[in-house]
């Protein structure tokens, strides 16, 4: 399988985010909410989203950088945990994600008699990112070179074909799994990387899991590896 | 001369590619870099590492810098220190001097470019005598979000004539009618502030420094002043030293000031019946002698009240060091807490986990290495070479 000419070779693009801060800040929970309400999109994706992009080397406690202000800022472990446990991955789009954080934050408010605020720490700052792309390599045609580059690029190109193009640029497969079956003829495999679940690891990590799938199909047939949970 | 691939053996894996390809689309585009001098930290240090290394990667990159006489200074620096929040007075006699030396300035250099960085407040008011073509940039390196209001009032309608402006962290910033980008400062890991040390040098240096090696000692590198708290340090050593047997080390710069002299008696004065308490005044260019006192250091504190984005804790954290931390300016964003060191609000909380560190000596071993691949991707120079080059494509396209 590993020989098969793709139709369409892949390119692999890394990304670099330059970051714009916003006029929104919030000095307690309130405020975030309310500012979560009407900050673009694009500022929720950063704070989501984009925390996985940020926090390369290091797996933080929390998954997005709302809980990761709760927790640390406003030091409530209680709606920390609950927004640290939204998985940005599972919303089809920002809307449902921002809706998700809304509700959250909102029912919290419901059950306490006074709301939660920075005393200690620093006030929560809305930002958002413009991504630049950046074309890596040259474009693999097979998936030993697909498996050989992989290998080798800059670990935000693991972030813009597993994220970024889900969510920020509609395909919803991923690039990876995108590429593997619409040009390749490797339904089970791209199925496998798909179901890959990037919420709270490292990119790093998330490329290990595509490689060793990809070292699977290479090594025996596209059907042969496991059909557990990737 | 430094080149980009030197970078390769210590940057992150990747990072110095990405960089290649990113400097292919912006090849032959002219960049230019205008500051108020060529020495000094801050802007001057950052530029006189990136400058080389964007033309290097095929830019045009140049770096010019704008002149004036004792007033223009006088009254620049006075703006800044206004900006930063600082009580200072202005007049309107010495704001039109400013700007009448920009407008000559502007006459003299070469101001023809793709993209422009004025770097803080010397060149500033140059962006009122901008070409029409090419997009302009102001690199605001300090804290501005708390400013002296005259002086706000004054530069703000200079900033809005950008294009766009930078700042180090989102909380630096004020509002402003153009776009305001977020881009971290970095350390170059191949200065002498920063480059590998072999343990002799380290040692000899520390030799010539007066600073015995016979102890694990605390280090807080920083100026004499009270923003950096160097007497909270020294209490907070007190409470340590009931326990550890640890020496202090505080290094810095004096300074002119008042303030800053009083400062360094008191320091002197403690160091005086506590032989254990050195205190180093260091001239300003002493890279060297900083470089190894990080390294030999077992723990690097920066308590600072008031800080800027305090780039001294990145370099604590590239030399292996848990870093604990006030919480000011970018301390607080370059430390991840637990994971590379701790932020801390009082002299208490610094000692509390300053023994907590010297009790856990493998805790202090696997922060330091978190802290240093921390900073390879997040703070050096390869990663502001990376943020600079793609805001060119972005706002050249």
């Amino acid at each position: 399988m590993s020989d098969a000419v793709a139709r369409a070779p892949f390119q692999f693009i890394g990304c670099v985010e330059l970051r714009q801060a916003l006029d929104h800040r919030a000095t307690d929970e309130r405020e975030l909410l309310e500012r979560l309400e009407d900050a673009p999109a694009g500022s929720v994706f950063y704070h989501t989203h984009g925390y996985f992009l940020r926090h390369r080397p290091i797996t933080t406690a929390y998954g997005n950088d709302f809980a990761a202000w709760v927790a640390v800022h406003v030091r409530d472990q209680v709606l920390a945990e609950r927004l640290a446990v939204i998985n940005p991955f599972e919303s089809a789009t920002v809307e449902d994600l921002r809706e998700e954080l809304v509700s959250v934050i909102n029912d919290h408010l419901l059950r306490l008699p006074s709301v939660p605020r920075v005393e200690f720490g620093e006030p929560f700052h809305f930002q958002q990112s413009h991504i630049v792309e950046v074309p890596l390599g040259a474009g693999a045609t097979t998936l030993a070179e697909f498996r050989a580059g992989l290998a080798e690029v800059d670990s935000s190109a693991v972030y813009f074909h597993m994220v970024e193009a889900r969510t920020r640029l509609g395909r919803r497969s991923g690039d990876f799994a995108e590429w593997l079956r619409g040009s390749l003829d490797m339904p089970q495999l791209a199925e496998r990387i798909e179901r890959i679940d990037a919420y709270m690891t490292s990119l790093e990590r998330v490329r290990a899991r595509v490689l060793s799938l990809v070292d699977a199909a290479i090594e025996g047939a596209e059907g042969g590896v496991g059909t557990g949970p990737a | 001369m430094t080149t980009i691939d030197d970078y390769r053996r210590v940057a992150a894996p990747g990072a110095v590619d990405m960089i290649l390809r990113l400097a292919e689309r912006v090849r032959g585009r002219r960049f230019l870099h205008v500051s108020g001098g060529r020495f000094g930290g801050g802007a001057p240090e950052i530029l006189r590492a990136a400058v080389p290394l964007l033309v290097d990667l095929g830019t045009d990159a140049s770096w010019e810098i704008t002149g004036g006489d004792p007033g223009f200074y006088t009254t620049s620096g006075a703006l800044r220190a206004a900006l930063e929040g600082g009580e200072r007075v202005l007049t309107d006699e010495g704001l039109d001097h400013y700007v009448e030396m920009n407008r000559v300035n502007a006459k003299k250099l070469r101001l023809d470019a793709d993209l422009v960085f004025v770097h803080d407040v010397e060149p500033a008011t140059l962006v009122a005598n901008r070409p029409e073509q090419g997009r302009w940039v102001w690199r605001c390196h300090f804290d501005c979000a708390h400013p002296q209001r005259r002086a706000w009032a004054f530069l703000r309608p200079y900033v809005n004539q950008f294009d766009a402006a930078i700042f180090s962290l989102p909380k630096f910033t004020r509002r402003l009618n153009i776009p305001r980008f977020v881009i971290a400062p970095s350390i170059d890991p191949l200065s002498d502030k920063n480059r590998d040390m072999p343990l002799r040098e380290v040692a000899s240096i520390l030799r010539g420094l007066g600073v015995p090696q016979d102890r694990p000692f605390l280090l807080q590198v920083g100026a004499f002043t009270p923003a950096e708290d160097p007497l909270g340090v020294v209490n907070a050593y007190r409470l340590v030293k009931k326990h550890y047997n640890v020496r202090l080390v505080l290094a810095g710069t004096g300074g002119g000031e008042r303030e800053s002299a009083e400062m360094l008696a008191e320091l002197r004065e403690a160091a005086a019946h506590d032989p254990d308490i050195v205190v180093l005044e260091l001239p300003p260019d002493a890279d060297l002698q900083i470089n190894a006192l990080q390294r030999a250091a077992t723990i690097v504190i920066q308590k600072s009240v008031r800080e800027g984005f305090g780039l001294g804790a990145a370099e604590a954290m590239w030399k292996g060091k848990p870093v604990v931390a006030g919480v000011a300016g970018g301390l607080s964003q370059q430390i991840v807490y637990d994971v590379t060191g701790y932020i801390v609000h009082s002299v208490e909380g610094a000692a509390f986990r300053l023994r907590h560190l010297l009790n856990n000596p493998e805790l202090i071993a696997r922060m330091g290495a978190a802290g240093r691949e921390h900073v390879r991707r997040s703070f050096l120079i390869t990663r502001h070479l990376t943020d600079y080059l793609a805001l060119l494509i972005h706002l050249t396209r």
